[in-house]
Order: structure tokens, then C-alpha cells, then sequence
């Protein structure tokens, strides 16, 4: 069974983004990139799944600037086979992705899509989602814990208080949340070895889907700056900027 | 466990000015004569540029070497110098000095390094290269006493030290050759020092600290091009520094503090003096309406010609930094190491063709020959000179510079910074001001926008030779300096059950270096954390 998985490139999570000074979206000049998190726990569930001898194939795709094949061959070094990237010149939303996604879909002709369950960027957690139902596939989302076996497969949920398992006949589309694996390291031998593994590059406009924005960003702020907080003296005084300050009492 | 090995013609530790110029050289020569070599580059950092953080103005004259055409190749240099501006600070005065001639940057760039080094590593990959960011060299691999390559540190080591779920071990990097390119106080390259005694016939290195942030400043008081230098206030004219201020591209300031690692007050804090400084009358307007976008800090090597080391041994050499080419009076070293990168190729390239065994002679013996060598012995007593104070060394500077023209038949020399702190007791303690969150900040907000991550599971990476001696010695003798010294707040003394201790925020580092060199018994080695840990520096 072919897997598919497809990464996103996004700001690092280590860097703290800043809304630039027109204010029209987030600065990304100068800033370091890397593979969404939840995404590379995707890949690993896949490699994972491959090395358990349920899957035979391993296919990482991005959608958008050419530097998004960095994060594919961060991918290859993790364990994927090969990878595919769709270019854009447009702004890709997740509608578009979920268009463009489909099209692969349907040239590659995977038995299960893994994706994360959301972008650390845009935290708009929907791709998988329109994906599914593009397809008309099941899915089963936020998944912490997948088994796969002859033409099914069983997801572990985390649902409020507890935990739900789901089985869903093949083909599929399952979205990773955190629990789900510890990523590995990829090693130096196999990032060496993803630089040679095949990668392909497709033009986004050449698979006849509507790939135009439907959103407009109007602006983009930063969230309001803490106060400091104060050191109280005593109960009374609590009360009392609690009641005429706060005016939460 | 054993571990995999790779083979390589040359491996290079560090990916930067003087790493990357090595490599691209030896690709050079080896492409001209249609010959065949396999180069690896490692760098601690998660991406090449992570970890890169300099003024900078730079000289063009290695690039203008190694790569003639860097314009055309879209070389990060937009920003030419228009105009140098020197001060001298009191207060709440400032007086315009003359601009020394080593200061004059006619011709020059205002760059950022960490953009040309990521620049300068796409060079290199078209030509062949192959870089691994986010990989330490954590270990030399000698063999009979010789240099037999580096390897890469475990991944995946608990804080205890053992293996954790996702172990990985390190790989060994071998090659005939390896060359040291770490930087300024680089780990391996300290060792390598100790075990080949290559400082015998040296002085001491000493070493600054330079701090630095990086702001976006209104439209209305940005002048491209402008570079200002100032001394005097807030340090005392017993301390030697100063601060740097170049304005670069789309409305960026970059601004810094260079304090010598030879002060000798316990008291005084290099991070709250930076802080300090930008609130001077003469230089605050440039930062009020600006907003702070990045923050770091790195030493630099300021011992000069007289504390060179031994450059050559069994199976490797050292390159850039990492052996000190820094012209201290200009504060550039950028093009020095680069100059050494490219005679360092040069050398074993010859080399490798004749059949000269494993330690490339004909490194040191170029280098001799190159201008590099005249630049950096015509400026060697300047630095040395400001331990008779500022208006001593300011005096000493002129005369070498306007009369001697770094001719001096003598030469000053060079103390280990580390012995230069006075007992705690002895000194007059400062009083520095509380940070206004607008134009000076504190040590945990800077650290947060350099976008430092360190995984939390692993050993720490600031080893003490002696657990006993931060409370005996440091504590006692000099008021624990290494709350002060450390830019990153990495080290705190905290109190237990009524017991004081030195607690080392390890995650907190942006492998600067300082404690390594400045703490008064040398009992803290640092050494690489987990590859790709550290800053994230944008364009530093
Ligand atoms: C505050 C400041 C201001 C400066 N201003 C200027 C200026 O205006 N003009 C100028 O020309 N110069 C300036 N310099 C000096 C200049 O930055 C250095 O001379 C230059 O960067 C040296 O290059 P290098 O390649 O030797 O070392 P570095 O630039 O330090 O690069 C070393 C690289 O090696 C990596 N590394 C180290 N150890 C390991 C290891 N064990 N494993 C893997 N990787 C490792 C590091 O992460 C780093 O990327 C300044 C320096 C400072 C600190």
C-alpha cells in the first residue's frame, strides 16, 4: 500500500514571529524555516508503518515556493521514498491545497493521506478535512494512535475525557495530532542519501483546479502586551483592586 | 555502540567566513584542474547563518578574491559605506572625534554576516559541497598522534546521560584532512591547542565580548550607509570599549557593545553597560520609535598577531577565528578570515599533489607571504597599548599609527583574561539603572527574540571541572561574575532550603563563549550541545 504525506514549510517554532510594519501579514524575510511539526509526525507514522512491512511506499508532497523542497528532502531524510512538489505563484489556502491535493490523489492513487492536523502558521486545521470530502473518503482526524491492516484501519482519537477508536475501511485520510510518535533524528548518512532520492516538481496551474484565494487578510496585529503584575500587600488590598480596578468582585 | 563512518577528502568544522571560503577554494582548484574533491562542511547550528552574529562592516578584498564576480552572484553587499562617524561619550556630552584610519570605510559594505554566510553556503553546495547544519563536531578522532577527523555528537542523550527513546549516535567524519574553522574560543579548536601545545610560543589569546541587537528604527532618522563608532561613557576609561552602530537595508539599525574580557571589576556587567549606552542623549533618538527585532551575543578574538597560535598539526589546521586573525582596531576579522580560508585551501591543495605527509607546512609559510600577515603585524600594539587606560592607549594609538606606522621595534604583550578580576572587595560595585522596556531591556526578554532552543532532555553542555569552587572561589572572592558576564542569564546563584548555589540555565545559551575564557579559575568548559540547539539568529 502507497502512503501519501504531505508537508508544509512554516516559520520554525522556535523563532517568535512579528507582524511586519504595514502590518499586511507576519515577516518572513530572514526568518528560518522548517517542516510543520505535526507534519513530520506524519511522515514518521508513515515510515513507521513502511518498516512494519504495511506500507510499500512512502510519497511526500508540498504545495508552494521552490524552497518548500528543503522541507521535502527533510522529509526523504526522515524516510519518505520520493517526494512531489506543486509550485505556486498565487497564495495558496487551504481550499487550494485541498484541490491540488485531491489531483495527486488521483495521479498517485494512495490507499491513506496522512497529514497534520493543522498548520503551526495559519492554525487553520482544515486541509484534511475538505480533503476527505473532496475524495468522498472516511477520515479520521487528531489521531493518536493508528493500526493498519488488509484494506482497514483503526485510529485512536483523543476526545474529551477519554479516548475513541475508530475503524475505517481503505483508501482514507488520517489527521496526526501531537501524541501520536516522537519524530526521530534524521541522521547525517540519510540526509546525505534524501539528497538523491527522486524529487518532482509539478506546476500548479498545469492540474486544472481553481487555485484563487478566497480569503483577504485585511490586517494582522500583534496580540496586546501583558501588564505587569503587582505584588499585593494584604487580603484587603486584593479585595479592593479586585472590586475598583478589575472590577471583576 | 559503533558508529558509522563517512570518508571525505577534507572535512571543515564550522560553516562560516573562514570555513566556507576553505571550501569553496579547494572546489576551485580541484574543478580547474578537472580533479575530483569530496568536501564536508559541519555547523553546529540548525541552518547555516544560526549562529553567525558580527557588526558588520566588511572588507571586500577576500571576496574580491575568491569569488570576482560576487556582484553578479547576488552577494548580500547592498549597503555601501556613505559616512564613519567616531564620539566620544561623557555622560550626557558627546565630542566628535577624528576618525582613526583603521575606522575609515570608504569602499567598505555594512552587511549582515549571518546573510553573506548563508550566501556564501549556496556557493558552496553549487560547487559541490556538502554542508550539514545542525550537526556539532563534539569529539577529534586522533590516531598515533594524528588528526584522523571529528565526530558528530549523539542525538537523543537524557540529561542523565543515557540513551533516550529516540538515540541516535554520532557519525565519524574521517579525512586526511581537517580543517578548524569553529570561530573565536571554538571547542575542539581549544583542545587541539592543549594536546598539540600549539600555544607554546605564544601569548595568551584574549578576547572581547560583543553584544548585539538588531532594530527596524523610523523611516525619519534611518540613514543608509552611516556607520558610527563611540567610546568613553558608560564604560570607565580603565575598561576598554565601545559600542558600534551601522545603518543597513529596509530600515534596520544594527547596534552593538564590544567590552574587553580584561576588565578586572567583578561588578560590571557587560549586558546592563550595552543597555545603558542606548539610552545616551546623542544616541537614544535613533531607537525611539523603533521597535527591537533581534538580540545576541558572540566573543571575538582580540589578542592579534602576538597570540597566534601554532596554525599546523598532524592531520589538520586551523583556520579563521579559530586561530584569532582579527584586526582588533578596525574590529573586522571577516576578511582576514576569509584571506586565511582561501591560502589555507591553496596550501593543501599543493599538498595533496606533492606527497608532504599530514601536517600542510606550506599553510603557515603562505600566509607569511600574504597581506594578511602585514595588516595584522602593523596593528599588534594598538590593543595591548589600552592597558594604560583609554586616554593611554588613545595616545599609544596615535603614535603607532600617525609616526610608528606599525613599525614599533617592540612588541606589547598579551595577559590571559581570566586572571585580570580583582577580589570583589577591592572594587567600587555599580549601580545600573532598571531597564525601561522601551530602549533598554532585560537579560530573559533579549534571549527570548534570539530564538534560542536547546532540547531540555540532554546533559548540560557547561561542564564544571570543580562543583565546589562557583560558591568557594566565585562567590566568595568576586561576588559570583558569571551573573553578569553571561549575556543570557544563563547563570544564577539561587537559594535552597537557606543553601546558596550556582543554577546553570543551560537552554538559555548563545554559545558566546564568555565563561569559557573569563571565569577566574577556568572551571567551566563549554562544550557542543545537541546539534541544531542554540540561537536562531535572522540576519545577525
Ligand atoms: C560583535 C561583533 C562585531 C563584529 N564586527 C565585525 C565587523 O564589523 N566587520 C568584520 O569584518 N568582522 C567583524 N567581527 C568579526 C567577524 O564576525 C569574525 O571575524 C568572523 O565571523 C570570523 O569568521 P569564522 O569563520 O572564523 O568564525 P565564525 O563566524 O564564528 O563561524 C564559526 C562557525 O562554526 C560553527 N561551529 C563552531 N564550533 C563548531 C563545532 N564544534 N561543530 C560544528 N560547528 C561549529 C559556528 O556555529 C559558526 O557558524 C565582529 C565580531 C563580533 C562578535
Amino acid at each position: 500500500m502507497k502512503i501519501l504525506v504531505p508537508v508544509k514549510r512554516v516559520v520554525d517554532y522556535n523563532v517568535k514571529v512579528r507582524v511586519k510594519a504595514d502590518q499586511s501579514g507576519v515577516e518572513l524575510a530572514n526568518v528560518k524555516m522548517a517542516m510543520n511539526p505535526f507534519d513530520e509526525i506524519a511522515i514518521e507514522e508513515a515510515v513507521r508503518l513502511k518498516e512494519a512491512g504495511v506500507a510499500s511506499e512512502v510519497v511526500a508532497v508540498s504545495c508552494g515556493v521552490p524552497a518548500c523542497q528543503e522541507t521535502l528532502r527533510a522529509a526523504l531524510a526522515i524516510g519518505a521514498d520520493r517526494a512531489v512538489l506543486v509550485t505556486s505563484v498565487v497564495e495558496l489556502q487551504p481550499l487550494a491545497v485541498a484541490k491540488i491535493l485531491k489531483a495527486i490523489v488521483e495521479k498517485e492513487a494512495p490507499s491513506l493521506v496522512i497529514l497534520g492536523k493543522q498548520a503551526i502558521d495559519d492554525d487553520a486545521n482544515q486541509v484534511g478535512q475538505m480533503l476527505a470530502a473532496l475524495l468522498d473518503w472516511p477520515q479520521a482526524t487528531f489521531a493518536s494512535k493508528v493500526e493498519a491492516s488488509d484494506g482497514q484501519v483503526r485510529v485512536t482519537r483523543e476526545i474529551d475525557g477519554g479516548l475513541e477508536t475508530l475503524a475505517m475501511p481503505l483508501p482514507a485520510v488520517i489527521t496526526t495530532d501531537l501524541r501520536l510518535n516522537e519524530p526521530r533524528y534524521a541522521t547525517l548518512p540519510n540526509i546525505m542519501k534524501a539528497k538523491k532520492k527522486p524529487l518532482e516538481t509539478v506546476a500548479g496551474e498545469s492540474l486544472g483546479v481553481d487555485l484563487a484565494p478566497r480569503l483577504t487578510t485585511l490586517k494582522v496585529v500583534e496580540p496586546p502586551s501583558r501588564k505587569a503584575g503587582i505584588l499585593v500587600a494584604d487580603v484587603a488590598q486584593l479585595v479592593d483592586k479586585l472590586k475598583n480596578e478589575a472590577q471583576v468582585l | 555502540m559503533t558508529r558509522e563512518v563517512m570518508d571525505y577528502d577534507v572535512v571543515i568544522v564550522g560553516a562560516g567566513p573562514s570555513g566556507l571560503s576553505t571550501a569553496i577554494r579547494l572546489k576551485q582548484l580541484a574543478a580547474d584542474e578537472g580533479a575530483e574533491i569530496s568536501v564536508c562542511v559541519v555547523e553546529k547550528g540548525s541552518e547555516v547563518g544560526a549562529h553567525i552574529l558580527s557588526g558588520a562592516v566588511i572588507e571586500t578584498r577576500a571576496l574580491d578574491e575568491l569569488l570576482p564576480d560576487w556582484q553578479a552572484l547576488g552577494a548580500p553587499l547592498n549597503t555601501p559605506v556613505v559616512e564613519d562617524r567616531f564620539l566620544l561619550l561623557s555622560e550626557s556630552g558627546a565630542r566628535k572625534l577624528p576618525t582613526p584610519p583603521q575606522m575609515h570605510n570608504e569602499g567598505n559594505y555594512i552587511v549582515s554576516l549571518g546573510n553573506v554566510v548563508r550566501w556564501l553556503g549556496e556557493q558552496a553546495e553549487a560547487l559541490g559541497v556538502e554542508i550539514y547544519p545542525g550537526f556539532a563536531a563534539a569529539e577529534l578522532l586522533v590516531e598515533d598522534g594524528i588528526v584522523r577527523g571529528v565526530a558528530t555528537g549523539d542525538m537523543g542523550v537524557t540529561r542523565e546521560g543515557e540513551p533516550g527513546p529516540n538515540h541516535q549516535p554520532g557519525i565519524e567524519l574521517r579525512a586526511p584532512h581537517t580543517v578548524f574553522a569553529e570561530g573565536c574560543r571554538g571547542s575542539l579548536s581549544q583542545s587541539l591547542m592543549a594536546r598539540f601545545q600549539l600555544r607554546v610560543d605564544s601569548d595568551p589569546q584574549t578576547y572581547g565580548l560583543g553584544i548585539k541587537e538588531l532594530w527596524e528604527v523610523d523611516p525619519s532618522v534611518h540613514r543608509p550607509g552611516l556607520t558610527l563608532h563611540t567610546i568613553g561613557w558608560p564604560l570607565r576609561a580603565d575598561t576598554y570599549g565601545g559600542s558600534f552602530l551601522y545603518h543597513l537595508e529596509n530600515h534596520q539599525v544594527a547596534v552593538g557593545f564590544v567590552v574587553g574580557l580584561d576588565y578586572a571589576n567583578p561588578h560590571l556587567s557587560p549586558f546592563e553597560e550595552f543597555q545603558r549606552f542606548k539610552t545616551h542623549p546623542a544616541i537614544r533618538g535613533v531607537f525611539e520609535q523603533g521597535r527591537r527585532i533581534s538580540y545576541g551575543a558572540r566573543a571575538l578574538n582580540e589578542g592579534g598577531f602576538q597570540s597566534l597560535p601554532k596554525l599546523v598539526f598532524p592531520g589538520g589546521m586551523l583556520v579563521g577565528d579559530a586561530a584569532g586573525f582579527l584586526n582588533v582596531p578596525k574590529i573586522k576579522g571577516t576578511h582576514m578570515a576569509m584571506k586565511s580560508g582561501i591560502v589555507a585551501a591553496e596550501a593543501l591543495h599543493a599538498h595533496r599533489a606533492g606527497q608532504g605527509g599530514s601536517v600542510v607546512a606550506g599553510y603557515p609559510e603562505r600566509l607569511r607571504q600574504s597581506w594578511l600577515w602585514d595588516e595584522l603585524r602593523g596593528v599588534r600594539n594598538i590593543r595591548p597599548s589600552f592597558r594604560w587606560g583609554l586616554w593611554g592607549g588613545l595616545a599609544y594609538s596615535a603614535l603607532d599609527t600617525y609616526v610608528l606606522r606599525g613599525r614599533a621595534p617592540w612588541t606589547l604583550r598579551n595577559h590571559a583574561d581570566h586572571t585580570a578580576l580583582k577580589p570583589a572587595s577591592a572594587c567600587r560595585p555599580i549601580d545600573y539603572p532598571k531597564p525601561d522596556g522601551k530602549i533598554s531591556f532585560d537579560r530573559l526578554s533579549s534571549v527570548f527574540i534570539s530564538a534560542t532552543n536547546h532540547a531540555e532532555d540532554q546533559p548540560c553542555h557547561l561542564r564544571l571541572k570543580d562543583e565546589a569552587l562557583p560558591m568557594s572561589v566565585n562567590r566568595a572572592l568576586f561576588d559570583a561574575p558569571e551573573q553578569r558576564y553571561c549575556p543570557a542569564g544563563v547563570y544564577e546563584i539561587v537559594e535552597d532550603a537557606g543553601a546558596a548555589r550556582l543554577q546553570i540555565n543551560a537552554q538559555n545559551c548563545l554559545h558566546c563563549k564568555t565563561c569559557d575564557i573569563k571565569d577566574p579559575r577556568q572551571n567551566i568548559t563549554w562544550t557542543p550541545p545537541e546539534g541544531g540547539g542554540g540561537p536562531n539568529y535572522p540576519n545577525m
